[in-house]
């Protein structure tokens, strides 16, 4: 009696299970969604970081638009040249690689050089610069409250001593940090280029002076320095990098700045610039 | 409309400290040998520079004209040089362009205009004109231009004018004085103010804790059918929408004005400046300011002219007695902390106000704890315990859609919140960050 049931119920079961395994493999079968593989490889080739740095929603979008040639490898930032190459190779189109950019924090003043008064506020630089502009003294330096570190989803952005520092061999270029700095104080830079002018302020030179230790005075003295070749630029009471035509790391000795504002960007993100005014 | 105010829904009642300056006569604070005239002083688009570098000037003259219909001209405070155009510590932190003069001590006038003897008589659209080109703003601290609410568009109809003299700010007596000493001024521009909405009457809205201003204004009210309205103490009364709701009854909608609900609101010193301007023919070139707190030696009421340096200010109070820990232009409820004694009166400010160390501390923000006293005392009735945490979690859109925007920034939720929290500051934030991606979505 009992067995009878036990072996009624695996034999349906059994049955059961056959059938619905043939309905899926059927259904399978007739509404197959193809799929390019190559996609699922492209993206399997990428980082899969999901930063948006090539402008397009993640990686899964932008393998999407890889595959179907909207895009070239290349635009990813987070992709070394290899990862580039393999993409390229894999799919045999054009690597379509730019220059590699970096993000640049155009300002060196920390806390001990530009400090004007306590704030006890929220401290997220776009709420700070809503009520009372933060503690520094610069109304166009770096507020220090790590906005654009938050948005970094590399970590290349650190916060010391209330100022943002990149480190350039950590940073993608995906320029998430731009959008959130509402200073407009971080640009994106070649990453070949070493030299830059770590001040935004266009003031005159002695009232950035009154305000930080570091600022940019439009000495000149690099101008001299790198003598017949344009590679710095002057642009009112501020000096740039000209990027078309980069310095070589050896200019900033050469110059001896006196405020320290000009930078080689591997030394400033080393902290080696440290308490530096003469 | 009922002589009995409604009370509006809540409100806060930090102590007052109004003693300290209330009994103080306005003084008129003497000739300064430089003034430093902050540009943008309004609401809405900044003026347009009419003078250089070298320029001499009368005292009254024009120096900068409006830049727009929601905006005003400025004048000069008195006659001079202009030393410089540059730039001076303004009230938000940043420097601002202004206007530097170095006095010459005539004092001599050379008005952009002549006064209007016959102003019963005047049309209503000259009176308009001349309280713009007077280069009047909201002189209570919001620094509208007053003539915006004096033009409302066709088809607005307007039946009730507030002159607000509610004065809630704890500290704040200059509109008290005022009211005291100008009665007379402040009824008139009453008057003059109606002719322009084309009404025959205004009510002026004073809180319950100035009797000797509300007895004073009644006994000369009656002239112009002038009506005064004493209000109960719960700050903020003097909140253009909490002040027509107590006196009218009337609820303004969220992101509608006053003029929706036939109101227009002015304050009772931009009303004194109204009075000047038509029947004395004076440009707003000077204000009535309270320089007080513990630290201050003798605080007082005293009339600067408009780009008196806050250090010139506190000095004539005769400087002070113990280091302040904050230094804030306007009342402690809603005024912005400066960094710099170099920022310099304009025409929205009400109070100079020194905060001593012990008054002052200094607090990190704590979890909200769900005790829901910020929204008992919210007088706009919205959540700014869970606005707050949007704000946190910088979830913007979250917050418009609990009407962060309807915020007034009275600052009352962050008084009584236990934890504190800077409710205010995130609201101010949110509003700015909305604000953007308007600008964005509509660029």
């Amino acid at each position: 009696m009992e067995l009878k049931f036990i072996i009624i119920s695996i034999i349906s079961t059994g049955i059961i299970g056959v059938l619905l395994g043939v309905i899926i493999g059927v259904v399978a079968k007739a509404f197959a969604v193809e799929i390019d593989e190559r996609i699922e490889k492209v993206e399997e080739l990428l980082p899969g970081a999901n930063c948006g740095g090539c402008g397009f929603a993640g990686c899964s979008a932008f393998a999407k638009a890889v595959v179907a040639e909207e895009a070239a490898p290349g635009q990813c930032p987070v992709c070394s040249g290899d990862d580039v190459a393999n993409i390229a190779s894999y799919l045999g189109i054009e690597a379509g690689q730019g220059e590699k950019m970096v993000a640049l924090v155009r300002c060196s003043g920390d806390i001990s050089n530009t400090v004007r008064s306590l704030y006890n506020g929220i401290r997220d630089c776009r709420s700070a610069v809503v009520v009372a502009g933060g503690a520094k003294g610069c109304d166009y330096g770096c507020l220090g409250f790590g906005s654009c570190a938050n948005a970094c989803p590399f970590g290349a952005i650190e916060m010391r001593d209330g100022l943002a520092v990149v480190h350039p061999e950590l940073c993608v270029g995906c320029e998430n940090c731009v959008a959130t700095c509402p200073k407009n104080l971080i640009v994106m830079v070649p990453a070949a280029a070493e030299v830059h002018v770590y001040c935004n302020s266009p003031e005159k030179g002695a009232a950035k002076r009154q305000v930080c230790k570091t600022a940019c005075i439009a000495c000149r003295k690099c101008v001299k320095a790198s003598g017949e070749e344009e590679h710095m630029l002057v642009d009112g009471f501020l000096v740039k990098t000209n990027y078309e035509n980069p310095p070589s790391a050896d200019l900033v000795e050469a110059s001896a700045c006196p405020t320290t504002a000009l930078r080689v960007a591997g030394k400033h993100a080393a902290n080696e610039y440290q308490g530096v005014s003469k | 409309m009922s002589d009995k105010p409604r009370k509006f829904k809540g409100g806060v009642h930090p102590s007052d400290s109004k003693a300290l300056s209330a009994s103080c006569a306005i003084q008129d604070a003497p000739l300064l040998d430089k003034y430093v005239v902050i540009m943008h002083q309004n609401i809405g688009a900044p003026p347009q520079l009419l003078v250089k570098k070298g320029d001499v000037v009368k005292k009254g003259q024009l120096l900068a004209k409006a830049g727009g219909f929601v905006s005003v001209p400025l004048h000069a405070p008195t006659s001079g040089t202009v030393s410089a155009i540059d730039k001076c510590p303004g009230p938000t932190g940043i420097s601002v362009p202004a206007i530097h003069i170095d006095a010459d001590g005539e004092d001599e006038w050379g008005s952009p205009f002549e006064p209007i003897a016959n102003w019963q008589n005047c049309p209503a659209g000259e009176l308009r004109q001349r309280v713009w080109d007077a280069g009047i703003v909201g002189m209570g601290g919001a620094g509208f231009p007053a003539h915006v609410k004096l033009s409302p568009p066709e088809g607005k109809e307007i039946d009730t004018l507030i002159l607000n003299g509610a004065e809630c700010e704890p500290y704040l007596t200059a509109d008290h004085r005022l009211m005291l000493e100008q009665a007379e001024d402040v009824v008139l521009g009453a008057a003059i103010l109606a002719r322009i909405l084309g009404l025959e009457s205004a009510v002026i809205g004073i809180e319950e804790n100035k009797p000797d201003a509300i007895a004073k204004l009644e006994e000369v009210a009656g002239k112009y059918h002038v009506r005064v309205q004493p209000l109960p103490v719960n700050y903020p009364q003097g909140a253009e929408k909490q002040l027509i709701y107590a006196i009218t009854g009337r609820e303004v909608p969220v992101g509608k004005l006053p003029m929706d609900v036939k109101c227009v609101v002015q304050n009772v010193a931009s009303a004194v400046a109204v009075a000047d301007a038509v029947v004395k023919g004076i440009p707003s070139i000077e204000r009535v300011t309270t320089v007080t707190g513990r630290p201050v030696k003798t605080p007082g009421n005293w009339r600067f002219r408009i780009g008196t340096p806050i250090a010139k200010a506190l000095e004539l109070a005769g400087g002070i007695t113990e280091q302040p820990a904050k230094l804030l232009l306007g009342g402690p409820m809603m005024g912005i902390a400066q960094s710099s004694l170099g920022v310099t009166v304009m025409k929205n400010t009400s109070g100079i106000l020194l905060i001593s160390s012990d008054e002052v501390s200094l607090y990190s923000s704590e979890p909200c704890i769900r005790c829901g006293r910020c929204v008992e005392v919210c007088p706009m009735s919205i959540l700014p315990a869970t606005i707050s945490q949007a704000v946190e979690n910088k979830r913007f859109d979250w917050a418009q859609e609990l009407n962060v925007q309807a915020c007034i920034e009275c600052g009352s939720c962050s008084y009584v919140c236990p934890s504190h929290r800077p409710l205010n500051q995130h609201f101010k934030w949110a509003k700015v960050e909305i604000a953007s991606k308007l600008r964005r979505r509509n660029d």
